[in-house]
């Protein structure tokens, strides 16, 4: 057996077997589904929906925010790189001006004057003079570039031509990566000289270093064609090309997302101005998305646990409503049927009472003829002594008193139908109805006893409906049976003082599925024997209206045992005995 | 011992009568109330046995009517129907045990008759 089957309610198996009044006025399935999804739609849809819709603004909350803290970020250190390279390029423009051409040619001078830089600004590395021709005369450092000619690179022709010029970080002749700021000094009529110093990548490097980028970022510089100007915890190594594409220009700081293998980053970028460097942050938006993530896994948890649990109490309700509707259905169908029964057996009652007045009539009129005949017999001695006429008057009389004895027993189970409670022996209730059915079981070879126990009290109770309870269920009982066989009838008391009548017969037995259903009206298991599936449901009936029980044991192919309890004294009518009643 | 049997079924009447007699009660009998009572216009009884279901006039009423002329007169009831509300209204009458269901036995009856007079 299935937890399904253990589970399910009674309703969800109900098949209607009848049509007109007797059927059932629902669909019951339908009802229960109908009300699971209609409450499950409306309590569920606006969960779902502020769930999602919280779910989205939250996300895009979060995601507003890395963008702006990377932008942020960005701005912040665009402002530094721009200041460290400016304060720079000022300090060397001043140096220009405070120092004469003829000054700035004395390697000494020039030496201290990279004393001084370094000192006070940090970050230079060598300084030379170059003249107009490109070549360099003056030259302090740690490499020998002293007479070096710079006429073909390119930041010289960019220097002539602009007046300042901050390089990109490359190699040159010294092959060790630096930056070169240079500026343009005229002497009037078209001569010139150039004041070159190299800054220490390291340094420059070190400004980048420094910055909190979070969520496992990178922040780094790129010329205008990607290559790397200074060292990226992402890409590879500084003078290398960056693997991702280089950003479109922009005046301001963009944020933007992109997927590198398979990843999304978040992009922050910024052109520096005057200078080929392009400053960008890049973080790991799963990184950032971490907290988020978390919070996710709850919110979506807290929906799954909402909806579960809302699932429930909706599948509760609903088939506890629809379980009452069914059984309120049933009930109203089970009193139809019990209203039919009752009319059925009051007209069955009045009918048997005026045939037994019909029959009567003539049979007491034959028993007093009969009676007048052995009379005059036996009073005038004229045939006192012929038994052959005697015997066959005495006949006559026996059959009328046959025949007065079955109409007696109509007109006792008419005279039931509307009665009210009074002393009854159960044991004489069941012989009266056995006085009917005793000439079919003879005919049937079908044996029958009756063990009813010496202390079995008289209980209060309705003659009339014991009588119609125990002739249902002892017709049933033959009813199983086919020739020969044997009908059990025990009564007892029982310990909490109620009477247990139980009849048992070692008919065909009832399989195990008709068993749940068979107190049910219009289920008929005596199919093709003319059952018309009413007796046991009627007879469920009237013991509850006594205020009792019944309950049924069978085992097909050996035999079928129903066992009522009725209580000593009846419940006043209008009481609910299914629920008082301590037999039940 | 005088006693009137009425019973709307003649056969029945004359017959019991005649038993009764052969039994030494003298039984005289009436198949409907109003013949009942013009008999007590000239006779007296001891006890009546009525029918409880006949036509017009039933035993009941026809009882009252016997007992407001005779008032010592005893009455035993029967009948061949056994309703509910007859039984009730009878054994209500008489009492339970004066009152018999057809088919009788005439030593029943002839007992009760006796034992309904000594009380």
């Amino acid at each position: 057996m299935t937890i399904w089957t253990k589970m399910k309610p009674a309703f969800w198996d109900h098949e209607d077997v009848a049509a007109g009044p007797h059927k059932h006025l629902f669909n019951f399935r339908r009802i229960w589904r109908m009300s699971v999804i209609l409450t499950a739609g409306v309590a569920l849809a606006p969960l779902v929906f502020m769930t999602l819709v919280d779910y989205n603004v939250s996300q895009q909350a979060i995601e507003a925010d890395i963008y702006y803290q990377t932008a942020r970020l960005v701005s912040n250190t665009r402002r530094n790189i721009t200041f460290f390279l400016a304060e720079r390029r000022s300090a060397l423009s001043f140096i220009d001006k405070d120092n004469a051409y003829s000054a700035l040619g004395n390697p000494l001078r020039l030496a201290a004057l990279l004393d001084n830089l370094k000192k006070g600004f940090g970050g230079f590395t060598d300084i030379g003079v170059i003249n107009q021709n490109g070549l360099q005369h003056t030259y302090v450092g740690p490499y020998q570039l002293t007479g070096v000619n710079y006429s073909d690179q390119e930041w010289f022709k960019e220097v002539v031509s602009s007046g300042t010029h901050i390089s990109e970080v490359f190699l040159g002749f010294r092959q060790q990566p630096h930056l070169v700021i240079a500026v343009k000094h005229d002497l009037g009529g078209g001569s010139f000289y150039i004041l070159r110093a190299s800054i220490d990548t390291q340094q420059f490097n070190q400004v980048l270093a420094e910055v909190e980028v979070g969520g496992k970022g990178d922040i780094f510089l790129v010329n205008r064609e990607g290559v790397l100007q200074t060292p990226s915890r992402f890409f590879s190594n500084i003078l290398q090309p960056m693997a991702l594409r280089v950003p479109e220009f922009s005046e301001k700081t963009t944020v933007l997302e992109v997927n590198f293998q398979k990843e999304p980053l978040i992009v922050g970028y910024a052109y520096i101005q005057d200078t080929p460097f392009i400053l960008m942050a890049v973080k790991k938006k799963n990184e950032l998305m971490k907290d988020w993530t978390e919070t996710r896994i709850k919110l979506i948890g807290f929906l799954a646990v909402s909806i579960t649990s809302i699932l429930l109490v909706i599948l509760w309700v609903s088939t506890y409503l629809v379980k009452q509707i069914y059984v309120a259905d049933h009930k109203r169908v089970m009193t139809l049927h019990q209203v039919e029964y009752a009319n059925k057996m009051a007209s069955l009652g009045r009918l048997s009472a005026g045939v037994a007045h019909e029959i009567n009539n003539p049979l007491a009129i034959i028993n007093e003829k009969a009676g007048l005949i052995k009379d005059l017999f036996t009073l005038k001695r004229d045939y006192s002594d012929d038994p052959k006429l005697m015997g066959l008057v005495d006949a006559i009389v026996y059959s009328v008193e046959r025949c007065s004895k079955i109409t007696k027993r109509l007109l006792s189970f008419a005279r039931h139908v509307d009665s009210k409670p009074q002393l009854v022996d159960i044991a004489e209730v069941i012989n009266e109805v056995l006085g009917f059915i005793v000439k079919e079981a003879e005919y049937r070879s079908i044996t029958i006893q009756v063990d009813a126990a010496s202390d079995v009290p008289t209980i209060e109770s309705d003659r009339g409906r014991l009588q119609e309870i125990f002739l249902n269920l002892i017709n049933n009982s033959l009813a199983a049976m086919n020739t020969s066989g044997s009908l059990t009838i025990t009564i007892r008391r029982t310990k909490e003082g109620c009477i247990r009548a139980s009849v048992a017969d070692t008919g065909c037995g009832i399989p195990e599925a008709d068993l749940k259903r068979i107190f049910e009206p219009l289920s008929s298991i005596k199919t093709g024997k003319g059952g018309t599936g009413l007796g046991l449901s009627i007879t469920y009936g009237l013991i509850q209206e006594l205020g009792g029980s019944i309950s049924v044991q069978s085992e097909v192919g050996k035999g079928t045992e129903f066992t009522v309890r009725l209580p000593v004294k009846m419940k006043p009518s209008g009481e609910n005995n299914n629920e008082s009643t301590t037999c039940g | 011992m005088k006693v009137l049997l009425v019973d709307d079924e003649k056969e029945l009447v004359t017959t019991l009568a005649e038993r009764l007699a052969l039994r030494g009660l003298e039984a005289q009998w009436a198949t409907s109330a109003e013949e009942a009572l013009s008999r007590l216009q000239t006779e007296s009884f001891d006890i009546a046995v009525l029918d409880v279901k006949m036509p017009k006039v039933d035993g009941l009423l026809l009882k009252k009517q016997m007992q407001a002329k005779c008032p010592a007169m005893k009455f035993i009831f029967v009948t061949g129907h056994g309703s509910s509300q007859d039984f009730e209204a009878g054994a209500l009458e008489v009492g339970s045990d004066y009152y018999l269901v057809k088919p009788l036995k005439i030593d029943d009856l002839v007992a009760k008759i006796k034992e309904a007079l000594q009380r």
